[in-house]
């Protein structure tokens, strides 16, 4: 892992741009910026163009004879094929709206990660082969040549890009560079330029289920060891079902809950709040990942991904898909899945077998987020429900990238910590909902070697943390992302120790009161509840 | 270097009107000539541009939400924000359209001793309204000089626009308006540090042609009187195809319609097509129903993915192992 500078350093930020133009000036690959380039092995397993093996920090990147013929004609058939990239690429004005809307601007000062520059980056090229003032007067209408260097600079800020959009929400056109960087992204890869932690979540996705290639009897004793500490917290012992045909309904949620705390956590509170309603309800370890690092590499490569929920929902027989908490796999069902893999004609609109709620808003692509399922059961009064046994939380809510901006999903999880716990508090509203910042960490950036990358992305996050920890002594900052849990503790820990990061079903879950159980003493962290310190756990 | 070419470039087409009209006398070419060609090119490359764009389809259902989604029936959904019927996209985009409603959420960031503070900022805002309205009020205007009689919608319209009835004639605000706020969109350009290092010649030339349109505009209004009857029949003979050129009308005028002509035909190849792409942006023009209707992509075509019975195949034996079902025994 790259060294990263401490604290106060990274915090010296310059947002001056320097006096020499853009254009002219080259671009530096500055360690623990980037990420190393895939392996050759992944790129094979789902048949993707030029497997090698090379290295970003080389000067020879082993690319096609070719490619500037390649890249040209994938920018034009992808003008044909999304009214979104034309357009974006016609109507931006340069009002600079966007300029200090990127958390990675914010974090680095480093002016090609404005927005509006990095789609320039792309747009540049696309004036001068694909418009008339370009072909003509080139630079003088801003146009640039495609070389090999421009390719390495789309690489290098593509990849310093989450796909967040917050930059959308501020154009007055509504441009989003996230669907800019998403069609440079699939352009690269058919150079074979990846990284590799996002081609390798991709192959093992692909071939075994999930990021993480959690094998099918590793996933099921991943979740016996949970079940081991559910039954030493609560006494009562959960029998989960795999695989299994005629339950009503799917459960699939990013492998990530799997493995590594604190996502675990959240994964026993799914566990426990099921067992408590007594849910018909399976995991898979075929479609066992909701979360979908195709998204990041390209469209096609998310479809297939993708595709395994609903065929694996089709195998089994259920009736409804349930989908746990996770970002950009709830942007993948509210946006594409249907469009790409349904219809789902084969399910049936969901109803809450508890409550009898009919989730109208899930009636085409049949999947329901678990937040609003939660948030129904609370409403409707079926969950009893302590919420003293969270006290030692002082909670704040990060809104996911994805699932506000490419959802809208914001009052769900905030009605139910609000009804799990006593101590809640929001950020600076500049920071939250629509205009949340990004973990730092998300569309496939939260590697290693990335890691000043990654502190200096999260920086406005970590600093409207900072405010409220301060401020009301936040110790728990709370969402439903699977990447802000494995990302947000290293965050954390960098820039506002003493905040720790958790799912929304590990409060739940916490706060539940379960049929039978015995007298809690600790919470799902194994740590002793409010006033039960130096209790006897037996 | 862009700003300054851009500059230069506007005072040279200046110059090029002044010689032609006051000295090579060629009065029909900038009365009517080029402003003919420049109208054909602005609809025909409106035209073009718009086909293009409409072309390509939008595969995938990508509003950009920025409020509460439709969910449960207590939950309240934000409608204009994060629609969900046509009617809410049709609120949304009148915000967006009429007021800039993205434009009013920004704030500016500053960093002091390692922590980021924002701060409302809404001059780009009020300088993007100032700016688009009073220059469709202006041009809104100018209908005068293409109807007879003149309706009567545009009384009213100036006696609004002019209602501090001060000089003679009476000054229109929008005029003033639409000029200092452009001055203000200029002088952004060259002292936000950031947003002079994005700019391309291709910001600052609109800018440049705008002003001057203005300023000749006001400066033949208000200062070098033009015979305003002869204005009147030949612009009134461009609309009715009947062109004519009447003796006597200043030169300014003949300058004036020439940067419009320019700008005219400069339209459709430039950013200025921001105008009519505001409208088609699938970020903002679409409502967030894709998990309520099903949206088809015209070039969705079948993947290949990695099938469970593949994955049996390769697992089987330690599914059994871990008493997960397997389909074969
Ligand atoms: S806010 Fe939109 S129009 Fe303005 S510079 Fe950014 S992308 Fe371009
Ligand atoms: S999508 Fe997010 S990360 Fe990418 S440019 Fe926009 S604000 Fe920055």
């Amino acid at each position: 892992m790259a060294k990263v500078p401490k604290p106060e350093e990274l915090s010296k930020i310059d947002y001056k741009p320097s006096k020499k133009r853009w254009m002219d000036t080259p671009v530096e690959f500055k360690e623990g910026m980037f990420c190393h380039g895939t392996r050759a092995k992944y790129l094979e397993t789902v048949g993707f163009p030029n497997p090698r093996e090379w290295s970003s920090k080389d000067e020879d990147w082993k690319l096609p004879e070719n490619w500037k013929e390649i890249v040209l004609e994938a920018i034009k058939e992808r003008l044909g094929k999304y009214r979104s990239f034309r357009l974006f690429m016609d109507i931006c004005v340069r009002c600079g709206a966007c300029a200090d809307k990127c958390q990675f601007f914010l974090g680095t000062g480093d002016p090609r990660n404005m927005p509006v520059l990095r789609a320039e980056l792309m747009r540049s090229v696309y004036r001068r082969y694909f418009t008339a003032p370009g072909k003509i007067m080139g630079r003088l209408a801003g146009g640039r040549e495609l070389t090999y260097d421009v390719l390495k600079e789309w690489w290098y800020y593509f990849y310093q890009c989450s796909e967040c959009r917050r930059c959308s929400v501020f154009c007055p056109y509504g441009i989003d560079q996230a669907e800019i960087t998403m069609i440079g992204r699939e352009i690269l890869n058919l150079l074979g330029l990846n990284t590799d932690w996002i081609a390798g979540p991709v192959a093992n996705c692909y071939a075994k289920g999930n990021h993480l290639g959690l094998e099918p009897h590793t996933i099921k004793s991943n979740i016996e060891f949970m079940l081991d500490d559910i039954e030493t917290i609560t006494g009562i012992r959960i029998e989960p079902t795999f695989n299994r045909k005629g339950a009503e309904i799917l459960f699939v949620t990013p492998s990530g809950d799997l493995f590594g705390d604190p996502g675990t956590y959240t994964c026993m509170g799914y566990l426990m709040l099921f067992h408590e309603l007594g849910l018909d309800y399976t995991w898979s370890t075929y479609a066992s990942e909701g979360g979908n690092f195709g998204f990041f590499t390209s469209m096609e490569m998310a479809k297939r991904l993708n595709a395994k929920i609903y065929a694996e929902a089709k195998r089994l027989g259920v009736k409804w898909i349930l989908g746990g908490e996770c970002g950009h796999m709830w942007r993948v069902i509210n946006q594409y899945m249907d469009t790409w893999n349904g219809p789902a004609d084969f399910l049936e609109v969901p109803v809450s077998p508890i409550t009898g709620s009919r989730f109208d808003n899930a009636r085409a692509t049949r999947m329901v987020h678990v937040a609003e399922f939660t948030a129904d059961l609370i409403k409707q009064g079926k969950l009893k429900l302590d919420p003293t046994r969270n006290d030692h939380l002082k909670v704040t809510f990060h809104d996911s990238c994805n699932t506000a901006r490419g959802m809208g999903i914001f009052e769900e999880p905030r009605y139910i910590i609000k009804n799990v716990c006593n101590h809640f508090y929001e950020m600076p509203e500049d920071t939250i909902r629509e205009k949340t910042f990004c973990c730092g960490s998300g569309a496939g950036l939260n590697a290693g070697e990335n890691m000043e990358l990654r502190m200096r992305g999260g920086f406005p996050r970590a600093n409207a943390v900072n405010y409220v920890h301060q401020r009301y002594g936040v110790n728990m900052l709370a969402n439903i992302c699977a990447i802000d849990r494995a990302a947000l503790p290293t965050l954390m820990d960098y820039w506002v120790p003493g905040v720790k990061v958790t799912g929304v079903h590990e409060l739940v879950a916490n706060a539940l009161v379960m049929k039978g159980e015995k007298e809690r003493t600790q919470d799902l962290r194994l740590e002793p509840l409010p006033g039960k310190e130096g209790a006897e756990n037996v | 270097m862009g700003a300054l070419f851009s500059f230069v470039a506007v005072i040279l087409l200046i110059l090029l009107a002044y010689v032609g009209v006051e000295v090579a006398g060629m009065q029909p070419i900038f009365g009517i000539v080029i402003p003919y060609a420049a109208v054909l090119t602005f609809i025909a490359g409106v035209i073009y541009r718009v086909i293009k764009w409409g072309r390509s389809p939008i595969p995938f259902h990508i509003p950009t939400t920025c409020g509460q989604q439709k969910s449960l029936p207590w939950i309240k959904q934000n409608k204009l924000e994060n629609p969900s019927s046509s009617t809410g996209v049709i609120g949304r985009m009148a915000l967006e359209v009429f007021l800039f409603r993205s434009l009013f959420r920004l704030s500016k960031s500053e960093l002091r001793d390692g922590r980021l503070a924002y701060g409302s900022d809404k001059w780009l805002w009020l300088a993007g309204m100032a700016f688009h309205w009073s220059f469709l009020i202006v041009l809104l205007r100018h209908i005068r000089f293409f109807a007879t009689p003149v309706p009567s919608y545009l009384n009213l319209l100036e006696s609004l626009d002019g209602f501090l009835q001060v000089g003679v004639p009476r000054l229109f605000m929008t005029g003033i308006i639409l000029l200092l706020a452009v001055t203000y969109l200029l002088l952004r350009r060259f002292y936000i540090p950031q947003v002079r290092y994005i700019s391309l010649t291709s910001d600052y030339i609109p800018l440049f042609l705008i002003m001057a349109v203005a300023s000749t505009g006001i400066l033949m209004r208000y200062f070098f009187k033009v015979d305003i009857v002869g204005v009147k029949e030949l612009t009134m003979g461009l609309v009715s195809f009947n062109p004519t050129i009447p003796k006597g009308i200043g030169v300014i005028f003949y300058i004036h319609i020439f940067l419009i002509s320019i700008l005219f035909a400069y339209f459709p190849f430039s950013k200025l097509v921001h105008m009519g792409g505001v409208f088609l942006s699938p970020t903002r023009n679409l409502a967030n129903n894709s998990r309520m209707v099903r949206h088809i992509n015209p070039w969705n075509y079948p993947v290949k993915f990695h099938s469970y019975e593949e994955y049996e195949e390769e697992f089987r034996k330690k599914m059994k192992d871990a008493g997960i079902p397997v389909e074969k025994e």
